[in-house]
C-alpha cells in the first residue's frame, strides 16, 4: 500500500474494490465540474442566491427533498426502525406529507408572491425588523452548527465503514461543498441535490429488493420479525393507545398534535434549509407543486430507509445494540445497520454506489445549510444590520465569502463536537427550541391580519424562551417530564414532541394578546403578504391535471391508504 | 431546468447513470467468469449485471434525450 493511502489501513466495516473507488472519485469529480460550470451564471444577487428563480417543479421538488435526505436521515432513520421498527416511518409519512401539502397549498403563495429572499425576509415585511433579527441571528447559528454536525457524522460514517481517517473526510467533503457552493450559488447546491437525489435511489434501492426476496416477501419479513423481536414491530399505530404499549415510549397524541401538527409543519414550512428551494421556482404553480412532488416522493423513502432497517432486523446474524455499548463491547451499533446490509448484499460496484449514496446524502444536507446560511447572513443580517447600501456585486462575493466563512466555522464545530460528542445532543434541541415557534408566528402572520409586529416579536420570543425554559427544567428535574410530556414514561422524542406543542401554543397566545393590545398595520401594508388582503393568481386556465389541487389530493389519498394498510 | 449555457442538469444525471451503471455492470461480467471467494447473499441472482444494466441503458436514455444542442430542459 502506498503513503497516500495509508489512510484507508485501519479496520472496517466493508473493504472497497478498485472499481468502488473509481465510482466514489467520478462522484466528486463530476460534483466539482458542475460547480465549475455553473459559475457563470451567478453573477447577480438573484442568480446566486436564489438560482434566478427559475427552477421548474420537477427541480425544486427534488432538490426540496433532498436538502432533508442529509445527516443522519439515511443511516440514523434505519438505525431507528431497526430500534423501534415501523414507528420510525411516522416520520415520513404524518411527520412530513400533511405538512409539505399545507405548504404547497396554504403558504406558498404568500411567501412566492412576497417575493421574499428567506423566511426571516417575510417576517420583516410582515412584522418589522426586530423579528426578522431575531430569527435569521438564530437560524443562521444552528444551521452552521447543524452543517458542522453533518461533517462531523459523516467523517464518522466513513470511518467505521471504510476506516477513513476522519481529518481527511472532514478536509475532502468541506473542501467540495465550499467549492461547489461558492462558485455556483444555489444553483449549484440545487443542481447537486438532485443528481445526489437519484444517486441515493440509485445506490441504495437494491438493499430492500434483494433484502424483500430473501426474507420471502412482507409476509415473510412480518414473520421472522415476530420471532427475532415482536409482531409489533410492523404495526403503525395499533401499539400507540398507551406510552408502555410501544418501543418508543409515545403516545397517538404526541405523534398526531406534537410531530405532524407542529414540529415536522414548522420544520417543513418555516426551515429556511428546505423552504429556499421552493422560493427558486421558477412561477407560483411550479412553487405549488414543488412540494406536493416532494411529497409524493417522501412517500416513498422508507422504502430504501425504513425497510432496510427491519430487514436487518429480520435477517442479520448478529444482535445489533446502542452506539455506547457497542464501543464497550466491539459489537456493531444500530445505526450501521445500513452499512451492513449494503455489504451483505453488494458486490465491488454496487458497494461504491451504496457508499457513494450515503456520501451523496451527507454532502446534500451539508451544502443545504451553507446555502441557506450564506442567504441569510448576506441579506438578513449583513444587508440589515452591517452595510445597507453596496451594490449587488459586492452582496454576491459576500455570499461567496460567507460560504466559505459557514464552511469553516462547520469544520471547526465537527472539531468541538469530535471533543464535547454531548453538544450533538444539545445543538439538535436548541434547532428544535426555534422552530416550532416560528412556525406559529408565520402562520398567524400569513393568516391573521390583525397580526401587529409587537404580537410577532414577543411571541416569538416567549415561544422560544418557554422551548429552552421546558427543556432545562427537565434536565434539572427528570421528574418534570410528567408534567412537560404528560407521562412520566415518556422517553426523549416523546418529550420533545410535547415540549414543541407547548411552546407553539405558548408563540400563538402571546403573539395574539400583544396583537389586541397594540396598533395593527394598515391594511394596504399587508398586500402580498396575509390572507384576505392578498390576490391569489387563479389556477382556472390549466386543465385539471396540471393543477396543485388535484395533485395534492392524489397524494393525500395515497398517504391515508399507506397508513391503513400499515396500521 | 438548463444548467450553465446549455447543457441540462438530467444530461448530468445521465452521464452519471451511465457510467456508473456500465461500471458496475463491467464488475458484475467480471464476476460471472471469476466468481469471488467471498460470495455476497444472494450472490447467484447476480445483482451487479441487471442493475448495472437497467442503470446504463437509463443514463444512455437520459443522455441521448437531453444531449446538449436538443434544447430540451
Amino acid at each position: 500500500m502506498t503513503p497516500a493511502l495509508a489512510f484507508l489501513n485501519v479496520p472496517r466495516l466493508v473493504h472497497l474494490s478498485t472499481v468502488d473507488l473509481v465510482i466514489i472519485v467520478f462522484y466528486f469529480v463530476l460534483v466539482l465540474a458542475i460547480g465549475f460550470y455553473l459559475k457563470e451564471r451567478a453573477n447577480t444577487g438573484e442568480d446566486f442566491f436564489m438560482a434566478g428563480r427559475e427552477m421548474t417543479a420537477w427541480i425544486a421538488g427534488l432538490s426540496f427533498l433532498s436538502a432533508n435526505l442529509g445527516a443522519l436521515e439515511l443511516m440514523g432513520w434505519a438505525g431507528s426502525a431497526y430500534q423501534y421498527g415501523i414507528l420510525a416511518t411516522h416520520w415520513y409519512w404524518i411527520g412530513a406529507i400533511p405538512a409539505m401539502l399545507f405548504l404547497a397549498l396554504v403558504m406558498m403563495p404568500f411567501y412566492y408572491i412576497s417575493k421574499t429572499h428567506s423566511v426571516p425576509g417575510y417576517l420583516k415585511l410582515r412584522f418589522g425588523e426586530s423579528s426578522r433579527v431575531l430569527s435569521s441571528i438564530c437560524f443562521a447559528f444552528m444551521t452552521v452548527l447543524m452543517s458542522g454536525i453533518n461533517m462531523y457524522s459523516m467523517a464518522l460514517v466513513l470511518k467505521i465503514i471504510l476506516g477513513w481517517n476522519i481529518n481527511v473526510s472532514i478536509l475532502v467533503s468541506s473542501l467540495t461543498v465550499a467549492i461547489y457552493v461558492s462558485l455556483g450559488g444555489l444553483r449549484s447546491a440545487i443542481f447537486n441535490e438532485v443528481l445526489q437525489f437519484i444517486l441515493i435511489w440509485a445506490g441504495a434501492l437494491l438493499i430492500p429488493i434483494l433484502g424483500l426476496i430473501e426474507a420471502g416477501g412482507w409476509a415473510g419479513l412480518k414473520a421472522r420479525i415476530a420471532v427475532n423481536a415482536s409482531a409489533e414491530y410492523t404495526h403503525m399505530w395499533s401499539t400507540m393507545g398507551h406510552f408502555k404499549d410501544n418501543p418508543m415510549g409515545i403516545h397517538w397524541t404526541g405523534i398526531v398534535f406534537g410531530l405532524a401538527a407542529v414540529i415536522s409543519t414548522g420544520y417543513w414550512t418555516t426551515d429556511f434549509l428546505v423552504v429556499q428551494r421552493v422560493l427558486a421556482a421558477k412561477d407560483l404553480r411550479a412553487a405549488k407543486m414543488a412540494p406536493i412532488i416532494g411529497a409524493a416522493f417522501k412517500m416513498f423513502v422508507p422504502f430504501i430507509v425504513i425497510l432496510p432497517g427491519l430487514l436487518g432486523l429480520a435477517l442479520l446474524p448478529m444482535k445489533l445494540m446502542p452506539e455506547a455499548q457497542a464501543i464497550a463491547t466491539g459489537g456493531h451499533s444500530y445505526n450501521e445497520v445500513l452499512p451492513l446490509m449494503l455489504a451483505r448484499y453488494c458486490g465491488p460496484g454496487l458497494l461504491g454506489l451504496g457508499i457513494t449514496a450515503l456520501i451523496a446524502g451527507f454532502m446534500s444536507g451539508m451544502a443545504g445549510n451553507v446555502s441557506a446560511f450564506t442567504t441569510v447572513w448576506t441579506y438578513d443580517i449583513y444587508r440589515a444590520l452591517i452595510n445597507k447600501n453596496a451594490t449587488d456585486k459586492h452582496y454576491v462575493t459576500m455570499g461567496r465569502l460567507s460560504t466559505i466563512g459557514g464552511v469553516i466555522i462547520s469544520v471547526v464545530t465537527a472539531y468541538v463536537v469530535i471533543d464535547f460528542k454531548s453538544i450533538m445532543d444539545y445543538v439538535q434541541a436548541l434547532f428544535s427550541f426555534f422552530i416550532a415557534p416560528l412556525f406559529a408566528t408565520v402562520i398567524i402572520g400569513m393568516l391573521w391580519k390583525r397580526a401587529t409586529p409587537a404580537g410577532g416579536f414577543w411571541g416569538l420570543l416567549a415561544g422560544t424562551g418557554s422551548s429552552v425554559g421546558m427543556w432545562a427544567w427537565v434536565k434539572l428535574d427528570p421528574t418534570a417530564l410528567r408534567y412537560v410530556a404528560l407521562s412520566p414514561y415518556a422517553r426523549d422524542m416523546a418529550e420533545n414532541m410535547y415540549r414543541a406543542l407547548w411552546s407553539c401554543l405558548t408563540c400563538a397566545i402571546v403573539t395574539f394578546l400583544v396583537s389586541l393590545a397594540t396598533k395593527p398595520k394598515p391594511e394596504a401594508e399587508l398586500k402580498g403578504l396575509v390572507y384576505g388582503a392578498t390576490d391569489i393568481p387563479s389556477e382556472t386556465y390549466v386543465s385539471m391535471f396540471h393543477r396543485p389541487w388535484f395533485w395534492a389530493v392524489v397524494v393525500a389519498v395515497i398517504f391515508v391508504g399507506l397508513n391503513i394498510i400499515f396500521w | 431546468m438548463k444548467a450553465g449555457g446549455s447543457i441540462s442538469i438530467w444530461f448530468f444525471i445521465g452521464i452519471s447513470l451511465l457510467v456508473n451503471g456500465l461500471l458496475i455492470l463491467g464488475s458484475g461480467i467480471y464476476e460471472l467468469f471469476h466468481a469471488p471467494q467471498v460470495p455476497v447473499v444472494l450472490f447467484h441472482l447476480h445483482a451487479s449485471v441487471w442493475w448495472g444494466g437497467i442503470l446504463a441503458l437509463l443514463g444512455a436514455g437520459y443522455c441521448f434525450y437531453f444531449a446538449p444542442g436538443k434544447g430540451r430542459v
